[in-house]
Formats: C-alpha cells, structure tokens, sequence
C-alpha cells in the first residue's frame, strides 16, 4: 500500500478526532449553564462554598480559556468526574470496557460472517425458495427493534423456560473458577451476543447477496464457467472474494450499529458494560459520564472506519490509487 | 401563434413527468414485496388517523383506569389486556402509532430535506464549497449517531418536536452522500451543458435540471430513510429520552420493561408496539426497495 494513501488516511482521522472532541465541548456546554448548581442539586451552598466550587470547575474563566483547559485534561484523559458515582469518568469507562468489548466484538464477528454465508446462499439459489426465505428473513431482521427481540428472547429463555441466566456478566453467588467460571459467563453472553447477531445479519446479507449477483455478470465469471471449473470453484475462488468488497465497506458502518445497538441490549440482560453506563447516565443525568461515554464511541468509531478504509485500500488497489 | 396548437414549454414537462408517474406506478404494481408493504403503510397510517374513532384517548391516562384490574391478560381485558395502571394496552397500541409515525415521517423529511441540499450543492459547485461541505458530511458520519442523538435528546428535554428534531439533524449525512455522487454524474450532462451555454443562472440549473433528475432517487431514499429513523425513535424512547405525554411504540416498550413486564411474562404489553415498529419498519424498506429496483434499470433483472 502507498505511504500517501496510509498517511493521507490517518490524518485525516485525526482531523477527525480533534473534531470530535472540540465539538464535545461546545455540546455540553449549551446544556450545562451551570454545573455547580446540577451537581450539588438540593443541597444549600454558601456564597463563599459556591464562589470556591465554581473556582475549582475553572468555570470563573472565560469560554476561551476553559476550552483550553479542557483540551489539556482531555488529552490527560481527565474526563472529570461522574455525577451518580463520584469516581473519574475514565476509570469507570476503563472498567466497563471490557465487557463491551466482548459482547460487541462477539456480535460483530458473527453478524457479518453469519450474514455473508446467507448472502452468499441467497445469491447463489436466486429467485428458488431459499432465495425468497433468506432475504425475507434478511429484510425483517433489518427491521427489528434490537432491544424488542432481546426482551421476547428473555421472557421466553431466561424467565419462562428458564434455560439461562436472565441478567449480569455471572452468577453473582458463584464462587467458581477456571472452566466453569468461563461456562458461567459464557451463558451470560449467550442472549444478548444472539440478540445483537440477529439484530445486525440482515444487512450483510442483503449487501452480500446484490454484490455476488452483480459480480455474477462479470466476464471472468463466464469465462471461469467456459473453463469448464466446478460450480463451487467458480463461486469460492473467483465470484465471492470480489463481491466481498462492499462487505468491507460495511463492517465499519455496521460496527457502529453494533455498538449503539449495544446500549439498549445492555440494558435489558444488565450486561455490566458502557451500553448499561450509558443508560443508566440518561436516567441520572449524569452529564460528566455521558461525555466521557459520547468521546469515547466516538473514538471507537474513527478507529474503525480507519481500520475499514485501509483494509479497502489493500484490498482493492483501485481506491488507494485514485 | 396557436396557444392550442403549441403547448407551453412548461405543460410539456408537466404532461411528460406526469406520464412517467404513470409508467412507474404500473411497474410498481407488478411488484408484490412493494404492493404488501404500501398495504401495510395505509393501514398503519388509517388507523393513526382514525385513532380518536377506534379508541378513546381519555384511556391513555391512569387517573381515567382506577376501575381497570392491573396487568389483565388478553382473555381477561378486552383485545390485549392492560398495564400496570390498567390502561388498555389496545388504546395505547392505537394511539402509539399516531407518535411513531408522526416523528417517522417528520424527521425524515427534515432529513432528506438538509441532505438534499447538502448534496445538490456540494456536487453541484464541487472545488472548494463541495469539498468543505462533504468534509462535514463526513464528520457527521463518523460521530456514532445514536450517541449523538442520545447527547442532543438530553440536552434538549424529551418531547416530540425535540425528538423529531433530533433524529433529524443526525440522519442527513447518508442521504447527503448519496445525492452528490449522483449530482456529479449529472452535471456533466449535455443538456446541463447546453442549458449554461444558453446563459442558465445556477440557480435554474439546480431548481429545472439538476433536482428533477434526482428526485427519484430523492423519493427512494426517503423511503429508505423511513425505517431508521422509526427504529431510531424507538431506541431512544426505550432509553427514556421519548415523549412521557404522547407514548409511541418505543416509550410503550420504555414503560414495560421499567414496570417488570419481562419478569412478570406479561408479553401482550411489550410483543404489540414491538411488532407494529417491526411491521411498519419492513413495509417502508419493502416499498423502498421495490422503488429503487424501478427506478435503476440496471438492477431489474435482479429482482427478487
């Protein structure tokens, strides 16, 4: 890959980022006309209390030179501190992340592999039944309400049926550890990292299946065919790695989805992660966390669209060339 | 000259756009997965509208359903039993999928409206105009958006308008690109080009030759639009950023899982405002994608 092409994409996420957390500033500042007052809502304050916390904020000085200040805590990932909790934002954010990662990377990982085999399937039986049954599938799971089919998914699995665990990362009463320890978590997971695959599938195999049939038409494919190669040669080796380009395309946008789907299913399966933080920093408000979680998906999200367009560029040397 | 005789200009274009109306509705009509979801858009929207003749709005207030047993089950209260403060959950379906819509339809609009815009000129002038406004384009599509929704919801208070507004301004950005991509092709048209050497303002090229030739892929988009944004609603009701005053599907789903429906199996609360976004969902990406396959020819032999 050309050293223009990897730079020119990096800067520009960075360009990106700073964006991102310039624009974080001036977006909390429209709500937050007076932290002090939020922060200790209730409680009376002396004139000189008052005076003093409103020093500590840096909220006597101008927006300029607050905007500075935030920039340098910003950059020493002082995200100040959370409302609900009292502890630094950052610290709560890194013990939640864990937790994210997993259930979202899960979910990502076998959305898009689960939703390219049905494209695939899909593309390669057009108009036959199966074609038919797969996209209707694709188009409805496309359009379901994420945390809806978590919730039918726990009524019917953990709270009627009884066969998992209806919320949490594990059993709180357990003391296991090793392979069971990992069982129990893993049955944790299970529904919400269903629900989160389900939710997302649809589109990877909507996008598979028009990309196949459009690289069906190619030449190549003809020749390969006149060749006299197998049907499944033909498909694996000539047919799905070029229509798998736009699926490339996809995977960051759909990281994103994954991601934001994360907040709503965290909160139904109490999955102990930034989705359950976010939520609950809605119900707070708790407006420090909030930020902190809003830079921090953002941040998530720029790498990965990094990630998305280098994995493009190496892929297809028509991108990085024009 | 013979008024009758030579039409104007301007009724020759009319007669001509009206008659390819016609053309893509008939070939909209052979198209089943289309023709099922504008089925399921009409009735949605009739009994949106008619929600105050079906279903009496007093219903949707617990000091009205005092007399109403809580969480009755189907076979116990009428069509699909009550909540927690025994309100009918059949009143609040019917009267949930006047909000549903209403913020569908509206935060699209201003979606595809701003997008629109943005695209029509960012392809249009392209050099530096073009490139500052896709930059922000692209800024925007990278923030994750329902973080960025859920900030903007907080910040402004939960209603209907904050949330119709809200939806709005964060959906633009695919839309935006979406049209550019086709202005640039546009532009470099013959017709375009005659029409400027004819001394053609910007302005008229954008408003008579640019914007008629996008709108149909404006239309498809639109509706393409529809879903998300319903399902973005939903989202953000359930997180408890919708409407306390005026429930849609989504705070209806907010409202039984913050009373213990789920605990408690009491399905007939959460499983109907979740299939109405579900159903009307899918209807709008069935009549979007029967469009698009109408409108680009390329794709017609691929239909499902």
């Amino acid at each position: 890959m050309s050293g223009r092409y990897l730079t020119g994409k990096v800067a520009g996420s960075l360009a990106t980022l700073i964006f991102v957390v310039c624009f974080n500033f001036f977006l909390f500042r429209v709500v937050e006309s007076d932290p002090v007052a939020t922060l200790f809502r209730g409680r009376d304050l002396t004139q000189s209390q008052r005076a003093e916390l409103t020093r500590q904020f840096g909220l006597d000085k101008s927006t300029g030179g607050q905007f500075v200040d935030y920039l340098k805590q910003t950059a020493q990932l002082n995200l100040g501190r959370s409302y609900t909790s009292n502890q630094p934002v950052w610290s709560e954010i890194k013990d939640k992340a864990g937790p994210t990662v997993a259930l979202v990377g899960i979910s990502a990982v076998f959305s898009a592999v689960l939703g390219v085999l049905l494209g695939i399937a899909a593309a390669w039986r057009r108009r036959t039944k199966a074609d038919y049954s797969i996209t209707g599938f694709s188009m409805a799971t496309f359009s379901i309400p994420d945390f809806w089919l978590g919730m039918i998914l726990l009524t019917v699995f953990a709270v009627g049926l009884g066969w998992l665990p209806t919320g949490g990362i594990e059993d709180p009463a357990s003391t296991a550890t090793g392979v069971p320890k990992l069982v129990d978590q893993a049955e944790h997971l299970f529904l919400p990292a269903l629900t989160l695959t389900v939710a997302y599938l649809g589109e990877y195999a909507l996008v598979m299946r028009s990309s196949l049939l459009d690289t069906m038409r190619e030449d190549y494919l003809v020749l390969a065919r006149a060749k006299g190669l197998r049907d499944v040669l033909v498909r694996n080796r000539h047919a799905v790695p070029n229509a798998l380009l736009p699926v490339v395309a996809l995977l960051a946008i759909n990281f994103g989805f994954v991601l934001a789907g994360a907040i709503a299913v965290e909160a139904i399966f109490s999955w102990p992660g930034l989705g359950l933080a976010t939520y609950e920093a809605i119900k707070g408000p708790d407006l420090p966390m909030l930020q902190g979680l809003f830079l921090v998906f953002s941040a998530a999200m720029i790498f990965f669209n990094l990630v998305a367009d280098l994995l493009y560029g190496y892929l297809d040397p028509r991108v990085r060339e024009a | 000259m013979n008024a009758v005789a030579a039409p104007s200009p301007r009724r020759i274009t009319w007669l001509r756009r009206r008659r390819a109306v016609g053309a893509a509705w008939r070939e909209y009509r052979r198209h089943p997965a289309g023709m099922l979801g504008l089925g399921i858009i009409v009735v949605a929207v009739a009994m949106a509208l008619a929600a105050p003749l079906l279903a009496d709005g007093d219903g949707l207030r617990a000091v009205n359903t005092t007399e109403n047993p809580a969480w009755a089950s189907p076979s116990e209260f009428g069509p699909l039993g009550t909540d927690n403060f025994g309100r009918s959950v059949m009143t609040q379906f019917i009267w949930g999928a006047r909000i549903s819509l209403l913020v569908g339809l509206a935060a699209t609009v201003i979606a595809v409206v701003i997008g629109s815009v943005v695209g029509i000129v960012a392809g249009f002038f392209g050099g530096r105009i073009g490139g500052v406004l896709m930059r922000i384009t692209e800024w925007f599509l990278v923030i994750p958006f329902l973080p960025l929704a859920i900030v903007l919801a907080a910040i402004l208070g939960p209603s209907v308008e904050n949330i119709i507004l809200v939806i709005g301004i964060t959906s633009w950005p695919q839309p935006a690109r979406l049209i550019r991509a086709q202005v640039l092709t546009l532009r470099e048209r013959d017709y375009v080009e005659r029409s400027r050497a004819l001394g053609a303002s910007d302005w008229h090229l954008m408003t008579r030759h640019i914007l008629p030739n996008v709108s149909p892929l404006i239309l498809a988009n639109t509706t393409l639009t529809v879903p998300v944004v319903i399902l973005t609603e939903a989202t953000l009701s359930f997180l408890g950023l919708g409407d306390p005053a005026n429930a849609s599907w989504g705070k209806m789903l907010d409202n039984a899982f913050e009373y213990g429906a789920v605990t408690l199996e009491a399905w007939w609360y959460f499983v109907p405002p979740g299939l109405g976004i579900l159903l009307v969902a899918l209807a709008f990406t069935l009549c979007g994608t029967a469009l698009e396959e109408i409108l680009d020819p390329r794709l017609r032999d691929r239909r499902a």
